[in-house]
């Protein structure tokens, strides 16, 4: 029997929604492919910026561009280090923040301080505190006696990857906090009171009932992390602006390059290609691990 | 009586004037099960949680089996609750929920599984081992809250309001189930409820709480035929019992133009009349002792009628409610008399709501 009703509303609900599949296509659909497209161009400044159809060449070059690999490299290092420093530290803000003491909302509210701030001027801030001269990290270590000469962090490769990811550690800490309070405040306390009664230690609760029980927030803020933290731009752009010789150069900084500075577009096109593909790898992956959570601390498998 | 739980001078104070625990001492025996009951806010929860050992008493003292356990954490004391919610663990099978407790005792997993094995057994959980919580009805997941608690063989089962999830016909069903269950073994049982029928049915002695206070600690029986004060009257027993306060002259209560006996001995100025709906009935013969009166609502109860009687008296009008057969066919305003066996009143005190006993044997009671 055809449910006249139910297809009228269907009809509906089909019209309601074009203008946000036009929206979408316009805003998102047109630039992915517009990008597709273009990565099979050069359009560079060698061929006065005038197309010319060169198939793969561009993704072939990008097997060869040691400057590439080593921007992949280094937002993989970047990415799984913040990502895991805030998960962990965030876990425990957010465990801190879940138990009832006095002044806990204004702990609260100072907990996510970093987070509402503005990327530009926190970067700002601590390439001041990492100054080789004049910042409070060598202020402080020079005063304990731990240094003799003041650390030249933004200046070194490898310091400079530390103090980029300290900075974004500190930024974004609190983001995965607040994430995971939510998560923490909808355990419900009985079931501590039955861990307790049944001779838990705190550790094997926060084990057995909140880790569990967490997943999904977890998997959650690992999505958005691994998201934001892959593609970041802005926190290293001010700090180091990629360098000091590539050693803080992500993925992005170097597309910014390769497409505004190079004026290369083909090949910048072809790199936006590869990362997006990436990251929708990343994100699919952590997607389904959150479906799969969902499922199970809902107890629906 | 051999007292395996005692609660001496137990009292939790939050603030000092937040106390929802006031001073409680009572035991709990083998095999005994002990309800407390009173209605939302009278400290019954609290003192649950006092002998779980979730909330530390301000003052007095929990003891299991003879022993101090006021400043043992609730993992040290050998006891196990249900919860109201049954806090079942949502992420773990119904046969993980069951095992956790006596995994975390470090208990050997082949005594694990026998004892899994035989309580599932008695419940009859064995297809529901492998499902979790989230695909189990509410009567099944009290089950599994019940069975978590079994295979623990603690010294002690608390039961925190373990039926008031369930629909009104399943809670019927539980009932009769959890008195079986807990009637057949020897481990005491203090259990929580506001609901008297849960009370009355489960109990071999129910303690009525009312503002932190204990109120009276009896048989379920001796709770409803010898209330210790009006409050106990008034919270045991649907419909309500009716209170009169009335004048008394020369140990007789004027009760609208009766004469009815007090308690030997007695000898106030007024008293309060109480008599259950029940008791009361239509006077058979026009020289028995009755009240005159005129009916202004009849409730249908099924079994028998709610008939609010307006008593006729020459001071202000009383209001009697009386549970009556079907047999008699009372419409609004009719006349009718009603009758108060002398047996069946309780005499409370105005001033302290207390009963008010005879001093000396009765010589009322004689029908």
């Amino acid at each position: 029997m055809v449910d006249y009703v139910r297809a009228q509303e269907r009809r509906t609900g089909w019209l309601l929604t074009i203008p946000a599949i036009a929206v979408l296509a316009l805003v998102f659909a047109y630039p992915i492919l517009r990008a597709v497209w273009q990565s099979f161009f050069t359009i560079n400044l060698g061929n006065q910026l005038s197309p010319a159809f060169t198939g793969l060449d561009n993704y072939a070059r990008m097997a060869q561009d040691g400057r590439f690999w080593n921007t992949l490299w280094n937002t993989t290092i970047f990415t799984l280090a913040t990502v895991s420093l805030e998960l962990v530290l965030g876990m425990g803000i957010a465990l801190v923040l879940n138990q009832s003491f006095r002044g806990r909302g204004i702990v609260r509210t100072i907990a996510i301080l970093p987070w509402a701030l503005p990327t530009a001027l926190i970067a700002l801030a601590w390439t001041w505190i990492f100054n080789d001269q004049y910042g409070v990290v060598n202020d402080i270590l020079l005063r304990l006696g731990l240094i003799q000469t003041g650390i030249n962090w933004l200046g070194n490769p490898t310091l400079a990857m530390i103090s980029v990811i300290v900075a974004d550690v500190w930024k974004t800490t609190p983001f995965i906090s607040i994430l995971l309070l939510a998560g923490l405040q909808s355990i419900p306390s009985d079931l501590y009171e039955a861990q307790a009664i049944d001779g838990a230690s705190p550790w094997q609760s926060f084990r057995q009932v909140t880790l569990p029980l967490l997943l999904p927030q977890i998997v959650i803020a690992l999505l958005f992390r691994l998201a934001q933290a892959f593609g970041i731009f802005d926190l290293i752009s001010v700090m180091t602006g990629g360098g000091p010789g590539g050693g803080t150069e992500t993925v992005s900084l170097y597309i910014y390059a390769t497409v505004m500075r190079y004026l290369d577009f083909g090949y910048g096109a072809a790199l936006v290609v590869v990362t997006f593909l990436l990251l929708v790898l990343v994100v699919a992956i952590a997607s389904f691990f959150l479906n799969r959570s969902r499922k199970r601390a809902s107890g629906a498998v | 009586m051999n007292k395996k739980l005692e609660l001496v001078d137990l009292r939790k104070a939050y603030t000092p004037t937040v106390v929802p625990v006031k001073d409680i001492s009572l035991s709990v025996g083998a095999g005994e099960f002990l309800t407390l009951l009173g209605p939302s806010g009278c400290g019954k929860s609290t003192i649950l949680r006092l002998i779980a050992g979730l909330e530390q008493p301000s003052s007095g003292k929990v003891l299991l089996n003879g022993q101090d356990v006021s400043r043992l954490s609730p993992g040290d004391r050998n006891i196990a609750m249900v919860f109201q919610s049954y806090a079942l663990y949502p992420h773990m099978t119904v046969y993980e929920n069951i095992a956790s407790g006596l995994k975390l005792r470090k208990t050997p997993s082949g005594e694990v599984q026998s004892r899994i094995h035989e309580v599932a057994d008695f419940l009859g959980l064995h297809e529901l081992m492998h499902r979790k919580p989230g695909q189990l009805s509410g009567g099944q997941r009290q089950r599994v809250a019940v069975a978590r608690t079994l295979v623990r063989r603690p010294d002690v089962f608390l039961l925190d309001e373990p039926l008031s999830n369930l629909d009104a016909l399943l809670r019927e069903h539980v009932r009769a189930e959890l008195k079986q269950l807990f009637g057949s073994q020897n481990t005491p049982v203090v259990y929580v409820t506001h609901d008297q029928t849960e009370a009355m049915t489960l109990s071999t002695r129910v303690a009525v709480l009312n503002n932190g206070y204990l109120q009276q600690l009896d048989t379920p029986e001796r709770i409803y035929t010898e209330p210790a004060n009006r409050f106990v009257a008034g919270f045991i027993g649907s419909p309500q019992m009716n209170f009169l306060q009335v004048k008394c002259e020369a140990g007789r209560a004027i009760v609208g133009n009766s004469r009815i006996p007090l308690p030997l001995g007695s000898n106030t100025k007024e008293i309060i009349l109480g008599i259950r709906p029940e008791h009361v009935h239509v006077a058979q013969s026009s020289n028995e002792p009755a009240l005159d009166g005129q009916v202004f609502l009849v409730e249908n109860l099924g079994m028998h009628n709610l008939v609010s009687v307006r008593i006729v008296s020459g001071e202000e009008p009383i209001t009697v409610r009386a549970l009556l057969g079907m047999e008699h066919r009372l419409a609004t305003n009719a006349p009718v008399r009603l009758a108060f066996p002398p047996d069946s009143i309780n005499w409370f005190d105005v001033g302290t709501g207390d009963r008010v006993e005879a001093t000396t044997p009765s010589m009322v009671r004689n029908g």
